[in-house]
């Protein structure tokens, strides 16, 4: 099976699925002859002409809003966010119109719609190309929330996002783009929305997260496995709906839970996770469940020891499993 | 401003037939108004928000357009155009009594909240502007499949101090769609008068801004809104861009029902208005005209009201939702 990048799995999963349906196109800013600033559709405009890939004035809620009319028109567009952080003046559109256009419709509308855009930092990047708000959106019912963390995924799940009858969110992290590569085949598959993932069997430690921070961790659980501990990790792909069931199964075969992410933890994915636990899987508990991530500081700054303090690392990682393994 | 015969025949080149509907749709739009004021003012009805004065220029869009081919992104005072586009009394008084059957939304949303998928008038939230980018979307979609369908938009004065506004124009205005944004000015949002929302006295004179015409219209004067809503739908119709149309137009009632003008404009102005009511003005023009007999206005308004009586009962033997359906339609349901 052919080895490829991360940002080529999604422009390939795009690419395949425009060359079969032809009510697919993109807007966004910059997505057209330059191909988006990282490149993820590269080469699309060439191949699919000006309007299926169209340059957008730079107006973020125009990007969302334009979308959501053409999907009730017929069409599967893509809105393409420069960057996670630029997302703001298309929240309106997001969370009061796309997310409530089916329920408030009566099932008479539907918002056919996947917004993708890079999330997450570690790449000097600073306040306001870093940020990883995804739990705003997970908030939401109405939208569906996914977050790849592999290009096997980030193909399959572009593709299900295409086909979806409801907005996606679909984040990519942007360190994942050129840094992430796997195994990809070639053609048409779909990878479901709303499913997590065992990425690694374990008995001691269940260990939650998803997007870049399931590579960082993996990279932790492999240093405890050289000591004899068996860390599970699970990478979670969707943030709306939550996958229960498997993140209690996982929490309540292992006894003790970690969960990991890149943004800071009030209010967020992590403790939503650590909630159903508490719900679900009290009297399998042997710990406290407990949780990683960045700092309560209003985004990443730029120079490199402030950076790397907002950061989520494999030795972060490492200290917090040693610490709950130790318990 | 009363003209013969032959000045209004060759201003509009309106027939007698078509005259008489016009005026027939603004009734009906304005009794059923009144009927859900008072159903509000009975206590039968939680809110309502109404198209008083606003409906000449509705009615001229409405009898313009395709039912079912064009695109509507409308507004919450738009009462009248549905109603021109097949949308029926009943359906309203559905949605004001919040029963299931309501076309709207099946009683989730506030009334006046419009929507319906057989007409293509798109669902409506509360969150004002949001449409006008939805209808440049829509109207993307129709010409990427080369179809000559027209999307019409509508916002009150207030909304255009949105940026989805700027947004939404600059956007058709580039790729010359085929919309037609009509902003309905009755010079207030609710208290809040037009000189406090802009600078400048005619929201029409934007259209410069972005390349396109600006059009304004006395919005109480029915024929002139006919002759320039047939303009801007044969425009857009042809694929020559995007049109703004600013209709000058009444708030004959207050905000809401939740709100009380009187606190905010003074009983002369509010007189004054009541004087410039398009709805005695055409019927006055009319009758002038020859096109309607005296006492025929009274025997269609007769014949609406019994249409009304018969909706309200209808509407009001209608269920409720069922507290078991509050969890559908998050997510579109398997098979549709």
């Amino acid at each position: 099976m052919p080895k490829k990048s991360y940002i080529e799995a999604i422009r390939d999963g795009i690419r395949e699925e425009m060359e079969r349906d032809p009510r697919v196109m993109i807007l966004g800013e910059d997505v057209g002859a330059k191909g988006g600033v990282f490149g993820v559709t590269e080469g699309l405009q060439k191949q699919f002409g000006e309007w299926r890939v169209l340059d957008s004035p730079l107006a973020e809620s125009l990007i969302v809003g334009v979308a959501i009319g053409a999907a009730m028109n017929g069409l599967r567009p893509i809105a393409e966010i420069q960057f996670q952080d630029f997302i703001m003046p298309a929240v309106d559109q997001i969370i009061s119109e796309a997310a409530k256009i089916s329920y408030r419709s009566n099932g008479d509308w539907n918002v056919p719609m996947v917004l993708r855009s890079p999330f997450g930092g570690g790449v000097h990047g600073a306040l306001y190309h870093s940020q990883s708000i995804e739990a705003i959106f997970a908030h939401i019912p109405g939208l569906r929330v996914v977050v790849p963390s592999n290009p096997y995924d980030a193909k399959g799940m572009i593709i299900s996002a295409l086909r979806d009858p409801d907005p996606v969110l679909y984040f990519e992290h942007k360190r994942a783009y050129r840094a992430i590569k796997g195994e990809v085949p070639d053609g048409e598959y779909t990878v479901p929305l709303d499913r997590a993932r065992v990425v690694r069997e374990g008995t001691d430690i269940a260990l939650f997260s998803y997007g870049m921070m399931v590579h960082t961790s993996l990279e932790a659980v492999d240093r405890l496995a050289a000591d004899g501990f068996s860390c599970e990790v699970v990478d979670l792909r969707s943030l709306r709906p939550f996958d229960r069931a498997a993140i209690v199964e996982s929490a309540s075969k292992c006894g003790k839970v970690l969960i990991v992410q890149e943004a800071n933890l009030a209010v967020s994915v992590a403790s939503e996770v650590a909630a159903i636990i508490a719900e679900d899987c009290f009297e399998s508990l042997d710990a406290p469940v407990m949780r990683l991530g960045g700092p309560e500081i209003p985004a990443m700054p730029f120079s490199p020891p402030l950076e790397q303090f907002y950061l989520v690392t494999p030795n972060k990682v490492e200290a917090k499993l040693r610490e709950l393994a130790a318990y | 401003m009363a003209m013969t015969r032959t000045e209004t025949k060759a201003r509009a080149g309106l027939d007698a037939e078509t005259l008489r509907l016009m005026y027939r749709h603004m009734l009906r739009s304005r009794l059923l108004d009144e009927r859900l004021w008072v159903l509000n003012r009975q206590g039968r009805a939680p809110f309502w928000i109404s198209a008083e004065g606003h409906e000449a220029v509705q009615v001229a869009f409405g009898m313009n357009l395709r039912p079912g081919y064009d695109w509507i992104a409308p507004y919450y005072r738009d009462l009248a155009l549905t109603l021109v586009l097949g949308m029926s009394p009943r359906d309203h008084i559905l949605s004001v009594l919040q029963r299931a059957a309501d076309p709207n939304s099946g009683g989730r949303q506030m009334p006046a909240h419009y929507g319906c998928r057989r007409l293509n008038i798109i669902t409506t939230g509360s969150p004002v502007g949001t449409q006008l980018l939805h209808a440049a979307g829509i109207a993307l979609a129709s010409r990427m499949r080369g179809e000559d369908a027209v999307t019409l938009t509508s916002i009150g004065e207030g909304g255009t101090s949105e940026g989805d506004f700027h947004e939404a124009l600059n956007f058709a205005a580039i790729h010359k769609l085929a919309v037609i944004f009509l902003v309905e000015n009755n010079g207030f949002a609710i208290s809040v008068p037009w000189q406090k929302q802009m600078a400048t006295q005619d929201v029409a004179d934007r259209a410069k801004g972005y390349g396109i015409p600006g059009v304004i219209v006395d919005g109480c004067d029915a024929i002139a809104c006919y002759r320039a809503a047939r303009e801007a739908v044969k425009r857009a119709r042809r694929g020559d861009g995007p049109t703004l149309i600013e209709a000058k137009v009444l708030r004959l009632t207050s905000h809401s029902s939740d709100d009380d003008q009187r606190r905010y404009r003074n009983a002369e102005e509010l007189e004054a208005e009541r004087e410039r009511d398009s709805l005695q003005r055409f019927k006055a023009t009319l009758e002038e005209l020859g096109v309607m007999q005296a006492g025929e206005a009274d025997e269609m308004r007769a014949e609406l009201v019994l249409e009304l009586d018969r909706a309200t009962d209808e509407a009001e033997a209608s269920p409720l939702p069922s507290p078991d359906t509050a969890m559908l339609h998050v997510y579109t349901e398997p098979g549709g």
